[in-house]
């Protein structure tokens, strides 16, 4: 990467440690959940390496600890990742990737680099190095806290005992959080919430949760001229 | 079988990715497809929380884990970064389980 004589950049890649920073200790929650739900270490570590995208993952080990079988466990998993196609779709003509940085920019398009680049559009190199800036930043540290957080929770015992099963909602309170920002997201969030509780008792588990995307799919069906 | 979660899974999830590297940015030109990419994931991760906090095979109960997450609730009001946000919850239903007063 070429420094700008100003060292205009300096400030990106201060801010891309710092988020990589903050993503290796949720990281390390989401080894240690991981674990706690019932993978093997390895199988976190690859899941950190190969999805990487940190809703689905927290997503597919909750519905496999909770026994929700394997295609509901996927299925979750892809639904939240939607998003990041569409990260992709947006940030592509200003990344303008040719050859082998494609598919491999594509597996750094998660929320936090696409959130660095966009507040950089005005200046399309600028916007470029926030991308891979951050991306790179976040994959190295987000792999290095789940490697700490798996092997910590892996020399413990009980999880339950620790309270690791009430970290599990709290983290994807944490994740919700951020996108409650108008009155039509607490809606959609709580009608998600009451979808999930009310077919609990009547379905298998991982069901409740695939079918609060419904709720995701009618809503913006009907607010399609909105936005 | 953990393994097959963890391996299509993850390939799913880099497919979507590159499929918007692949696609015509032209797609996004459609407001239901943004509308709805942008709600997904509040509708899943709040059933997620519901779940997952209340949620014991096919039958809801309330224990410590509603304790936890409220405190979580008082930890994002307070701006906690994530981890403090997660180490707060366990906290809170490790002690409640510990002193007695919560399963």
């Amino acid at each position: 990467m070429t420094q700008s004589p100003n060292g205009g950049k300096r400030p990106i890649y201060s801010s891309a440690i710092g988020i990589g920073l903050a993503t290796g200790a949720y990281g390390l929650s989401f080894g240690a959940i991981s674990v706690a739900s019932g993978l093997t270490a390895l199988q976190t570590q690859t899941l950190s390496l190969l999805m990487f995208t940190g809703a689905s993952q927290f997503a597919l080990v909750g519905v496999l600890g909770a026994g929700g079988g394997v295609i509901a466990a996927v299925l979750t998993a892809w639904l939240l990742g939607v998003r990041n196609g569409l990260y992709a779709l947006h940030i592509a003509p200003t990344l303008n990737l040719r050859g082998i940085r494609k598919p491999v920019a594509a597996q750094l398009t998660i929320d936090e680099s696409t959130a660095m680049s966009i507040s950089h559009e005005q200046i399309a190199d600028h916007s470029r190095h926030a991308f891979w800036a951050t991306g790179i930043s976040v994959y190295v540290l987000w792999n290095i806290g789940t490697l700490l957080g798996a092997l910590g929770a892996s020399a413990i015992g009980d999880p339950a005992s620790l309270g690791l099963d009430a970290a599990i909602p709290a983290g994807f309170l944490a994740l919700l959080w951020p996108r409650l920002r108008d009155r039509t997201a607490w809606a959609i969030a709580a009608g998600g919430a009451t979808i999930a509780l009310l077919l609990t008792p009547l379905t298998s588990s991982g069901v409740p949760v695939l079918a609060s995307a419904l709720i995701a799919i009618l809503a913006g069906y009907r607010l399609r001229d909105r936005t | 079988m953990i393994w097959a979660a963890v391996l299509i899974g993850s390939l799913g999830c880099y497919l979507e990715k590159l499929f918007g590297f692949i696609l015509p940015p032209a797609l996004l030109d459609r407001p239901m497809i943004r509308s709805v990419a942008a709600l997904l994931p509040i509708a899943m991760l709040a059933a997620l929380v519901a779940v997952q906090t209340f949620g014991s095979g096919q039958s809801l109960v309330i224990d410590a884990r509603l304790a936890g997450v409220a405190v979580a609730v008082v930890a994002l009001l307070l701006r906690a970064p994530f981890l403090a946000v997660v180490l707060a919850a366990a906290i809170t239903a490790a002690l409640l389980r510990a002193s007695g007063l919560a399963t």
